[in-house]
């Protein structure tokens, strides 16, 4: 996950794909995030949305749905078959990632992970190219502990744009707090634009999917509304 | 191409566990349909339904064409529903799906086979000239329940809908063209017509789970993935059921299917109303 300072991010304008963007391609210290590539001389959009810029870093934000996978990031995944060595997992890109057996805190040969197809699992991206399909890994490889990847157990799962899950996870958007404030719930936030979520009854699963899902397209102050607006 | 996603087993057993006590992931009950919004116009027949986040777009047309030899003295409706990958993510694109062959299915045997359109008003010089009546329907978001929201904009958009008039002295065929509604221009000597609609199918499709016992009325994309059979009724508005259309799944008890019925002629008077709002609220606009 690259960490993005909220504070410091300033949008510049909306763009379309194969606008110009006045930026000189020789400015020292340039760096172009997603959306943005170098055409010659220029620099051009290939995605339509908000060119924000940090520092010196500059990128677009968009509304987009298709995940496409980047070493190092959080994802929520579905077991969707099993092979020799490795579990075939459907994390909402165009080709189906891979988690071997051995991805896991502890594992061995002998000692196997026990998931059934249809299971939901929270993993890293341990590998992502585009001549190959993307790798999945259960633990952390600082420390090889699993802290908290794995099965999830029970919840839900709510498909969003992957916007909406950067502000959910930066907290951009205050709905994870006001929302916390009224019951208690978990999430697991994958950048994959899937929101895995929980709480102790299936009333507050679906008050908790429901709040999620229309906050989306909510700003900080209706947010509080709809947050007031609901019974527990 | 990615197949359509499957749900995990956590979801299919959340859905399942919240049906048992009568709670729907989206809040409402087992027999509530979602918001339905209907927009007719601009154009003439030109309708736009949204139930939940289910979109559907349906767009009426006509033209001057041969009846067929063996009907000479009818016009002829045609229905076209096409999946587009735009809202199913799954679509082999060229090949019709199962699903696409049933919607069509579905809505021709509603709307076609029982006659809601009166086809005899729409020839005009016998095995010689009829119009020909397009009904399009695109589907634009799918959520769940698209063949309730296709009956829906479909039936809309033929309500909605006004044919040039036609004068017919001796041999000569004298078609009066319009200009279409909203533009500066005023209406040609004569009124567009409507056509003439004999009786209004709606859809209402119910979904079941587990063994029977458990059912929802308009299902949600996730409810559709995890059910295990289905049933979808058109009733018009004589309350007479126009179709039953079971098409595999599991069996199901004489007293759900009463129970069904029941409560889809409860819904398709709400649906009606719906329809009647919209084409009051055409006609203001149009006034203005």
């Amino acid at each position: 996950m690259k960490p993005t300072k909220s504070t410091e991010r300033t949008r510049l304008k909306v763009v379309l794909p194969g606008d110009t963007v006045s930026l000189e391609v020789t400015t020292p210290g340039i760096t172009l995030g997603p959306g943005l590539i170098q055409a010659g001389e220029f620099i051009t959009c290939t995605k339509a949305g908000v060119l924000v810029c940090s520092g010196s870093t500059y990128w677009i934000e968009t509304d987009q749905k298709r995940y496409i996978p980047e070493t190092g990031e959080h994802v929520v995944g579905r077991i969707s078959g099993k092979g020799g060595e490795f579990y075939r997992v459907d994390v909402g890109s165009a080709h189906q990632a891979i988690l071997p057996f051995l991805a896991f805190e502890n594992a061995t040969k002998k000692n196997r992970p026990n998931f059934n197809i249809g299971d939901l699992i929270y993993a890293r991206v341990s590998l992502a190219n585009k001549d190959m399909d993307p790798e999945l890994q259960c633990f952390n490889p600082t420390n090889n502990k699993a802290e908290g990847f794995g099965k999830l157990e029970g919840g839900m799962v709510l498909k969003c744009s992957l916007r909406y899950c950067q502000r959910l996870l930066t907290q951009e958007t205050d709905i994870c707090k006001l929302l916390g404030q009224k019951l208690q719930f978990e999430l697991s936030i994958g950048m994959n634009g899937r929101v895995w979520l929980s709480s102790d009854t299936i009333k507050h699963i679906s008050l908790v999917y429901n709040a999620l899902k229309q906050a989306e397209t909510l700003n900080n102050n209706e947010c509080k509304t709809l947050v007031s607006k609901l019974v527990v | 191409m990615v197949k359509e996603l499957e749900l995990s087993t956590n979801e299919r057993e959340l859905i399942i566990s919240g049906l048992k006590e009568g709670i729907r992931l989206d809040g409402r009950g087992i027999d509530d349909f979602r918001s339905l919004k209907i927009t007719l116009g601009p154009e003439y027949g030109r309708s736009e339904v949204k139930l939940g986040a289910t979109k559907v777009l349906a767009k009426v047309s006509c033209e001057v064409a041969r009846p067929y030899p063996e009907r000479p003295n009818e016009g002829i409706l045609t229905l076209n529903t096409e999946l587009s990958p735009m809202a199913f993510t799954g679509l082999e694109p060229g090949r019709p799906s199962e699903e696409e062959v049933l919607v069509s299915r579905i809505l021709e045997k509603a709307i076609k086979i029982n006659r809601a359109v009166d086809v005899e008003g729409l020839c005009i010089v016998a095995n010689e000239l009829a119009w020909s009546i397009h009904v399009d329907v695109h589907f634009l978001d799918n959520d769940g329940n698209i063949i309730d929201a296709a009956c829906i904009a479909a039936i809309a958009a033929l309500s909605h809908f006004r044919r040039p008039d036609v004068t017919v002295i001796g041999e000569d065929v004298t078609i009066v063209f319009f200009i279409i509604s909203n533009s500066k221009h005023p209406v040609d000597q004569r009124n567009p017509v409507p056509l003439s609609i004999h009786h209004t199918p709606i859809c209402v499709t119910f979904a079941f789970f587990e063994n029977g016992d458990l059912w929802v009325v308009d299902p949600s994309l996730k409810e559709e993935q995890i059910r295990r059979g289905d049933m979808i009724m058109a009733i018009n508005n004589h309350k007479e059921i126009c179709v039953l259309s079971k098409a595999g799944g599991i069996p199901l008890e004489m007293h759900t299917i009463i129970q069904c019925s029941k409560l889809a002629a409860n819904k398709v008077d709400w649906v009606r109303e719906r329809i009647q709002a919209a084409l009051v609220n055409a006609a203001e606009v149009e006034k203005r």
